[in-house]
């Protein structure tokens, strides 16, 4: 048994307080303008842990384990090429269908699965919210970064079936980065709105299935946006994940459109969500361990 | 004043009653009412509101440890969440130097799909440690909590007692600057308590400031150099250790204490309680498993005639966990024992009361809540996860092999 009286570790950590001198300081909540954002860089650790242990956790007890990452989205390619290919003959802007939904999808996943997680986040953590803080803000950021993983094997898979069909993507690559990171402000902004709204209405729980269904369907995922009639363009270009969607096929391969007008349509929008998400959820954390 | 770490003014707390079930579910109810007054939305439905805590200041100085006592719902834990930003305060401000750890259950952030190394790592970060502190300290965690051989197997087939060792040695090699503790060493066995208690006692020495909320007075006296007495939410008294345990205690333990209740008519009063321990001490500590002989004290005024004596055990939840009625009580005035035998009881580590009452019928004659609190320290044997352990703390043994014996006809018809 290890003697307690001694700890040597106890002596050299005694830090003079002087050092430590920022006073932090403890009010009823104001009003809406709070974003602390330094805190979370302050707590960029506890994030870390956060984005592991959702990564550890998510496959244990399967027999497959992380092949699931790429298996998903490559059945649902294959079912998709099946009906929407090769029996409703949907256009592929002369892409091969596998690439064309496999480019889709991987994004598609991405953001699908991390909104999810995003959601329910807060309310599945409501024991340690209720225990310790911590700025609760890095619940839903470790949920949209934690796909990230998921998404860098799917892409990698997807990259593989690219080459296999003998296309090589050019300098458009580059716009790839700059995709994802849209994607992830997506997912982070709605992802706010919902899991401060879940951790308010469990209503939220039951809606999700369908918006995610609907909001599928509103992308280009199963269909190329050239489907949809000019002067609707626009509305469609409002649901961010059309311009990304379109941008990963058309910086994969070379083929669809270029990201234009519709890119900075749904930038505009995303940072407008994101911005609102921020802004409500931090009005639902000075209260959140009070409700869940 | 420098050294002053927390400095709180006039902290308040307002709980809507009912707010922990309303909100969820209920957004047809929102909706409906945005649709008949659009502006309703932006009022709050009146509901009944309590103060969980009222104007409380404080001051706490480095290297101070400070008690908080008072009785179950007094807004003791109300107060140390504030402090720790679990929550905010409706009114009132505080001002804390110095980075804080809070402690307010045992294994926050444990997952049972992570071995225990992982488990070690999360708790950890999650409790405020960085992970250069965690790696450095790691080894000697481990060794705390004597579990070297099974730190890489899930903490899902831990059993309850090592988990709660693990919980606890991650928890107590946790060194902020500021320590709020709330409880906790209120569970795990007694041995593995004063284990915990010497290692915070160490924190103490060594410059750091801790607010502790116990309902063992002997660990107060032990630890704290001052005490703040909660009650209803307010602070009652503040000042030396014993002094306001002093104080805390005689309250208690007098006869007309606040939980005297129902319509009593003077002609008896229960007293005192205590449980008689192998040595004939008497405490209000269950430490072993073992049978139990507990003594109330009951003072007769009046000669009373063929009434009943009821017993029952609550819990902190004022779960009803069990009762028993002995009748025939004909007493003249005077001072009696009441001697409960008891088996041994199958109780989960905590704070549980014992009621006891007289009655003929149907006048109660007196009715009291057992104070103190009767802690309950055994090892916990039950499911290592909380909500998963049931309130009975039952050893058992299983054992699986191979099904070697004809299996039996069902006789269901």
């Amino acid at each position: 048994m290890a003697s307690l009286s001694t700890h040597p570790a106890l002596a050299e950590n005694t830090t003079p307080l002087a050092r430590t001198a920022v006073a932090v300081r403890i009010e009823p909540p104001r009003g809406w303008l709070e974003v602390r954002l330094r805190e979370i860089w302050q707590y960029r650790e506890l994030l870390y842990f956060f984005v592991w242990r959702d990564v550890k956790i998510r496959y244990k007890q399967t027999v497959i384990g992380v092949a699931w990452v790429v298996l998903q989205p490559l059945l649902t390619m294959a079912v998709f090429t099946l009906f929407f290919g090769r029996l409703a003959k949907l256009p592929s802007q002369g892409l091969p269908y596998s690439v064309f939904y496999f480019a889709a999808l991987v994004p598609w996943t991405y953001f699908s699965t991390s909104l999810q997680y995003a959601t329910s986040i807060v309310v599945e953590n409501q024991r340690v919210i209720t225990k310790v803080y911590f700025p609760r803000l890095i619940l839903p950021v470790s949920a949209v970064l934690s796909g990230l993983v998921d998404f860098s094997i799917g892409f990698v898979a997807l990259a593989g079936v690219t080459l296999g069909y003998g296309l090589r993507p050019g300098i458009a690559a580059l716009w790839l980065p700059v995709l994802l990171l849209l994607a992830v402000a997506t997912a982070l902004g709605v992802g706010l709105w919902l899991s401060a709204l879940n951790a308010l209405y469990r209503d939220v729980r039951y809606v999700m299935p369908f918006l995610v269904q609907f909001w599928m369907l509103a992308s280009p995922v199963a269909y190329p946006s050239t489907l949809v009639p000019e002067r609707w363009r626009w509305l469609y270009g409002l649901n961010p994940m059309t311009g990304v969607i379109e941008g990963f096929r058309w910086a994969l391969t070379g083929h669809g459109q270029a990201p234009g007008a519709v890119m900075l349509a749904s930038a505009a929008m995303v940072t407008v969500v994101l911005i609102g998400g921020l802004l409500f959820f931090q009005r639902m954390e000075t209260t959140v361990a009070d409700l869940v | 004043m420098d050294n002053v770490v927390i400095h709180a003014e006039a902290l308040s707390k307002r709980y809507r009653i009912g707010q922990r079930e309303a909100p969820s579910g209920q957004l047809r109810e929102v909706l409906g009412r945005a649709l008949r007054s659009p502006l309703s939305v932006f009022r709050r439905p009146a509901r009944e509101t309590f103060w969980a805590l009222k104007d409380a200041s404080l001051e706490v100085r480095q290297g101070e440890v400070l008690g908080l006592i008072g009785r179950n719902g007094a807004g003791k834990t109300t107060l140390l969440k504030i402090l720790s930003r679990i929550t905010r305060p409706t009114s009132g401000w505080a001002e804390i130097r110095g980075n804080v750890g809070s402690l307010l259950e045992v294994g926050t952030g444990f997952h049972p799909d992570l071995t225990g190394r992982e488990n070690t790592y999360l708790s950890g970060a999650i409790l405020g440690m960085r992970k250069r502190e965690i790696d450095r300290k790691f080894d000697e965690i481990v060794a705390f909590a004597e579990l070297k051989k099974f730190i890489d197997t899930q903490v899902k087939h831990y059993s309850s007692g090592m988990y709660v060792r693990l919980a606890f040695a991650v928890a107590a090699h946790l060194e902020p600057e500021i320590l709020l503790v709330d409880e906790v060493l209120a569970v795990g066995d007694i041995k593995f308590q004063k284990k915990c208690l010497g290692k915070m006692g160490d924190v103490a020495r060594a410059g750091r400031t801790i607010v502790l909320v116990s309902h063992q007075l002997n660990q107060i006296r032990r630890l704290c150099q001052r005490v703040l007495w909660i009650d209803g939410g307010e602070i009652r008294r503040s000042g030396s250790t014993a002094e306001v345990v002093s104080a805390y205690e005689k309250e208690m333990l007098s006869s007309d204490a606040l939980t005297q209740k129902g319509s009593v008519c003077g002609k008896a009063h229960f007293l005192k309680w205590w449980i008689l321990d192998s040595e004939g001490n008497p405490t209000h500590l269950l430490s072993t498993g073992e049978e139990l002989r507990m003594q109330f004290l009951l003072k007769i005024n009046q000669p009373v005639h063929g009434l009943y004596h009821d017993i029952q055990l609550y819990d902190q939840n004022r779960q009803l966990l069990w009762g028993n009625a002995i009748p025939g009580v004909f007493l003249e005035p005077g001072l009696y024992v009441c001697d409960h035998m008891l088996p041994k009881l199958p109780l989960r580590p905590g704070l549980y009361t014992w009621r006891v009452t007289l009655w003929d019928g149907g006048e109660t004659v007196a009715d009291w809540d057992s104070i103190p609190e009767m802690h309950v320290a055994t090892a916990p044997v039950a499911h290592p996860l909380d909500e998963k352990a049931g309130i009975l703390n039952i050893p058992s043994e299983c054992r699986i092999s191979p099904c070697t014996t004809p299996i039996p006809p069902s006789r269901d018809r």
